[in-house]
């Protein structure tokens, strides 16, 4: 955590930086990627590599598009890069000492690692799920919800209201704390934690939302709640998801990427990957040949 | 089908007869149980002595009476506590009070901006602060601190005062050398390596979680330290400065040498004071009157009462601390 957050440890290509000058939310479908098969895309990598220390890569050249109004499930065995690709995708490796993070990654066109894009933002327009749910748990409900909506300077209280009561319906979890909005985050159980998290990233409508296995310290209930809610949520938010758990990417998902050794082995719509992967080694796993 | 797995301990217990022990162990549990029932004893007969002793005190002048008395005069037999209780009330607090920021912002600077290289120098000087025998930075204080802070800073503010401000006189007071602001000021530099050393230990307990479910939010260094990082460490740090405080309330030495030893009120913030150790250590010996002899030993049990409580207090909220994490 000693680095400063506006380090860039990627370089900006000059192609990039000049994409980056495009206003945000201006540009319409069309200046967009479209994929033949309608897709818009929303976020897209080329060559990122991410390495730790010396020789340690946690992923190595990764080229992949991850399209709009979808859910994308990385999967793969434990120690295969998951984590460190999506961490890649809101410069959480900026924090880290002795993290290199090279190659691009765009969203909606703009380079991300540009050496003009401030990583601050870059987190507000790309949120974060961790794996065990982390409110702040001595700040109430509302004020964990509101927590993101502060830092960037909103102090009116219809608004804060407002967004506070959407994103707990948007993470399902309003009727649920509704009459007790004050009490602190940590008295939630588990899975409400989890999904006040889910309405904590959405509060600062992120575009972008990023799950690194946010049910695996869950019961099979609370599972099913939050899988149902990522549903709903792709609608409004391109979701992108670790799982280690096969049948979870089939449920939730609509494309999966299958990792390996910090390489992205193929990446499809997740029936083509389930039911016909292309690759060897997917094959393999999906046999159980690595587990 | 299924391998039936059998759980160590039921297989260590076929191995050994069910009574046997080793008689080491038997020794060794004799010897622990009688050291720690002697530290527990010696809690408990310190405070009964003390009060043995006092006992003469308390009846001739009543306990509520003895700590109210403002005049502390052995030749005429007159023995209040109050000076001392405030002079250390008033040390003890305000270096606490002038310690309590800067220290916390060196813990956060160390923990959280500060280069590994420079945060370990800097912790490296703060514990080094700490292991210098209080005499000796007594010492240094009465040749050197203490004169230049009366010439350089309480003279010229007395000088001011008496021209523009007549009303600071009464709290001021003229000032000596040896005063109650010098001895808190050195008391607060004493305390400072403590306040650090546990806050620093209080905002090592945030959990990487927390801090990177707030980068996650968009914010900035200075914002996680305030959202995610100040309100977790937050009971650990007032735990932290309420042992300071005790460490502050028991403090002798340096104290004793700089404060000026007077025994009545009032006092000013220029002029001599005492506290409860410096009038410990300054007349024990000449204490042969038994009265003058229990009062001080009076003194000695309120310290001891005022020191174990706030002690009591810092490792409650600690407990609570890592029951429900932070909240308080
Ligand atoms: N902070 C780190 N420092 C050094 N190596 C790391 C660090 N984080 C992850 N790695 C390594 O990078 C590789 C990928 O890890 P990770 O992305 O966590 O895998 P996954 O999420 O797929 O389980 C692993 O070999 C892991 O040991
Ligand atoms: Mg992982």
């Amino acid at each position: 955590m000693q680095n400063d957050t506006t380090d860039a440890t990627a370089t900006g290509t000059a192609t990039s930086a000049a994409t980056a000058q495009a206003p945000r939310h201006i540009a319409t479908v069309n200046d967009k990627l479209q994929t033949p098969d309608g897709n818009t895309v929303r976020l897209e990598t080329r060559d990122l590599s991410v390495r730790y220390g010396i020789s340690t890569f946690g992923v190595q050249n990764i080229s992949a598009q991850i399209y709009d109004q979808n859910v994308t499930a990385l999967i793969g065995p434990s120690g295969c890069g998951k984590s460190t690709y999506l961490r890649a995708l809101n410069r959480m490796h900026d924090l880290g000492t002795d993290i290199e993070v090279t190659g691009e990654v765009y969203l909606d066109g703009e380079n991300l690692y540009a050496p003009k894009m401030d990583p601050v933002v870059v987190r507000r327009r790309v949120g974060m799920v961790f794996q065990k749910p982390t409110p702040f748990p001595t700040k109430s409900i509302y004020d964990n919800v509101a927590a993101g909506l502060r830092l960037v300077g909103v102090r009116n209280r219809a608004t804060l209201d407002e967004v506070v009561e959407q994103s707990l319906k948007d993470a399902a979890l309003w009727d649920e704390v509704k009459d007790r909005l004050r009490s602190p985050g940590g008295s939630l159980s588990g899975g409400q934690q989890q999904r006040l998290c889910i309405a904590r990233a959405l509060a600062v409508g992120p575009e972008v939302l990023l799950m690194d296995e946010p049910t695996s310290s869950l019961d099979p209930m609370a599972t099913a709640r939050i899988e149902e809610l990522i549903q709903k949520l792709k609608h409004k938010v391109t979701i992108i998801i670790v799982t280690h758990n096969m049948q979870q990417a089939s449920r939730v998902s609509d494309y999966t990427a299958f990792f390996y050794v910090g390489e992205l082995v193929e990446l499809g719509p997740t029936q083509e990957i389930f039911s016909n992967p292309r690759e060897l080694r997917t094959q393999e796993y999906f046999s159980g040949e690595f587990s | 089908m299924a391998d039936v797995v059998v759980p160590a301990s039921a297989r260590a217990a076929e191995l050994i007869p069910a009574r046997y022990r080793n008689p080491g162990d038997h020794f060794f549990k004799l010897v622990v149980l009688g050291l720690s029932s002697s530290i527990i004893l010696l809690a408990v007969v310190m405070p009964v002595v003390l009060f043995i002793e006092a006992a003469p005190t308390f009846r001739a002048f009543g306990f509520m009476d003895f700590l109210t008395e403002t005049t502390w005069d052995p030749v005429a037999a007159i023995h209040g506590a109050w000076p001392f209780v405030v002079g250390t009330l008033i040390t003890s607090f305000g270096a606490l009070l002038i310690a309590a920021l800067p220290a916390i912002a060196v813990a956060i600077f160390v923990s959280e901006y500060a280069p590994k290289w420079l945060a370990r120098v800097i912790n490296y000087t703060v514990d080094l602060l700490a292991a210098i025998p209080s005499v000796v930075i007594g010492l240094w204080a009465i040749f050197n601190f203490a004169p230049m802070m009366r010439d350089l800073v309480y003279m010229p503010i007395y000088m001011w005062a008496i021209e523009e401000a007549e009303w600071l006189i009464p709290i001021i007071g003229a000032p000596s050398t040896y005063n109650l602001i010098t001895a808190t000021l050195i008391l607060a530099l004493m305390i400072v390596p403590y306040t650090v050393a546990l806050s620093r230990d209080a905002i090592a307990q945030v959990p990487v979680e927390q801090r990177e479910a707030s980068w996650a939010l968009g914010s900035t260094r200075w914002e996680v330290i305030r959202q995610a990082v100040l309100p977790y460490a937050r009971t650990g740090i007032v735990a932290g400065l309420l042992l300071s405080l005790a460490r502050g309330l028991g403090e002798t030495m340096a104290v004793a040498m700089l404060i000026g030893n007077r025994n009545r009120m009032p006092f000013t913030l220029f002029g001599p004071a005492a506290t409860m150790p410096s009038v410990i250590i300054n007349e024990f010996r000449e204490a042969v009157e038994p009265l003058h002899y229990s009062s001080t030993m009076a003194v000695g049990l309120y310290l001891f009462v005022v020191t174990i409580g706030i002690n009591l207090l810092a490792s409650y909220i600690q407990r609570k601390l890592s029951i429900s994490k932070g909240v308080l």
